[in-house]
């Protein structure tokens, strides 16, 4: 689990281009969205497409990424659980 | 009809032209075929969250755009237009990468909303909140004169007070590797890449963004009035003499009332012929000026030549470093442009103190 976290941030750091982001900034529990990470609505997306291309992770209901993106935590915890790759 | 003055200018190139005088930084690279931008501290003018999604291109607009306006002392302008000739062609070819990488899956917006060509200016917009007229010009190596001449027209019929325009364009990897292939640019194995003296076909490839504010009225920050802008689609070699001195005609200008004429000698000795007609003839007792050794070639290249033409009829002097001929005059006050490109998009731009 901690491989997969750490692997988490490093894509996110590099897929949204975060320049000033280290891995040592991101918390496991901090808010990825709104007043943590500040990642916005096309973040999001970049997100679905993380899950489904290196996860194989279909999101059928949009509702449910609330919950899933909420944190390197809960990212690292529904991947582990619904990962076909 | 009201006048067209430069009252503010802004540059960044593959030559250090911010916190700078005036090309006294300057160097003349003839070890790359391709000239990349010196670039500024993109945080100073773009807040990091905004800056992430953006490309070279898009920065570099936005900063030149920035220190135009602050040269002009503006804090807002009733127009925005930009010429580019490829557009934010990084970002492009990103996204066509993905397509063919993904197998037109997985594909995610970012590259896709800042590759379109008008991305530059919306962004300047978006920045600047200004919510006025904004286009840009797609046409090659006439993009810029094309801003330039629908921001003179603008004002002149007193639609505007004041336009930001400018010309921007940036390398994309693949792009590059093509030109290379079609010759537009040159091969490694030909350096040194001398440009006054060439010997192949194609040129040294650049990229930049220059912008200029441009008002109706005369101000402390004026650095010259535009008088005129033409551009001509084709032109035959034994034609371009007498298009020119009909121009300058058309404007009351006689050619020894020229001070000095800047060209757009790229290194291509297929076509660089146009200049150097000019240089061996009307113009031999004129102060030639070329400037694409500095910023290299690409299609809003011109928009560089107009940022240096502006500086010096501002200050007076010209850097050694541009100078193509000997010939001195005691004043710049009446500057001639002249480009084209591979015998195409010919423009000419006529400048006065």
């Amino acid at each position: 689990m901690e491989a997969l976290k750490l692997e988490l941030k490093n894509k996110i750091i590099t897929t949204l281009n975060l320049e000033d982001i280290a891995v040592e900034d991101i918390a496991d529990n901090d808010a990825l969205f709104g007043d943590g990470l500040g990642l916005d609505s096309i973040d999001a997306l970049e997100l679905i497409v993380i899950l489904d291309k290196d996860y194989g992770i279909k999101l059928v209901d949009p509702k449910e990424g609330k919950t899933i993106f909420q944190s390197i935590e809960s990212m690292a915890a529904y991947i582990s659980a619904n990962r076909t790759k | 009809m009201k006048k067209t003055y430069i009252n503010g200018v802004g540059c960044i190139s593959t030559q250090k032209t911010f916190d700078t005088v005036f090309l006294e930084d300057a160097v003349y690279n003839q070890n790359d075929n391709i000239l990349s931008v010196v670039s500024p501290v993109y945080k100073d003018f773009i807040a990091p969250a905004a800056a992430r999604r953006m490309a070279k291109g898009v920065k570099n607009g936005i900063v030149a755009s920035a220190l135009a306006m602050k040269d002009a002392h503006a804090e807002n302008v009733d127009a925005i237009i930009t010429g580019t000739g490829l557009g934010c062609i990084e970002d492009s070819e990103k996204f066509l990468k993905n397509i063919l990488d993904n197998n037109e899956e997985f594909l995610t917006p970012t590259a896709f909303i800042q590759s379109t060509h008008n991305t530059v200016g919306a962004q300047i917009a978006l920045t600047m909140q200004c919510k006025g007229y904004n286009f840009t010009y797609v046409n090659g190596a006439v993009s810029f004169e094309s801003a330039l001449l629908d921001a003179k027209m603008q004002l002149e019929e007193n639609e505007a007070n004041s336009i930001l325009v400018g010309g921007v364009d940036e390398n994309g990897d693949y792009t590059m590797e093509l030109f290379k292939l079609a010759k537009r640019v040159k091969q490694e194995s030909e350096q040194p890449f001398t440009l006054l003296a060439p010997k192949t076909i194609g040129s040294v490839h650049g990229e930049g963004a220059s912008f200029f504010v441009l008002e109706s009225e005369k101000k402390d920050t004026t650095y010259a009035e535009i008088l005129d802008v033409q551009i001509i689609n084709t032109l035959e070699e034994n034609e371009i003499e007498t298009e020119i001195t009909t121009f300058l005609k058309a404007n009351n200008v006689e050619v020894s009332a020229v001070d000095a004429i800047v060209l757009g000698f790229n290194g291509d000795v297929k076509f660089d012929s146009y200049y150097k007609r000019l240089t061996e003839n009307t113009f031999s007792d004129t102060p030639q000026l070329y400037y694409k050794h500095l910023c290299g070639e690409y299609d809003t290249a011109s928009a560089f030549g107009l940022w240096m033409a502006s500086k010096i009829i501002k200050l007076q002097e010209i850097p050694e470093i541009v100078k193509v001929n000997s010939v001195k005059k005691s004043a710049y006050n009446t500057i001639l442009l002249y480009n084209q490109l591979s015998g195409k998009n010919h423009s000419f731009t006529l400048l006065s103190k």
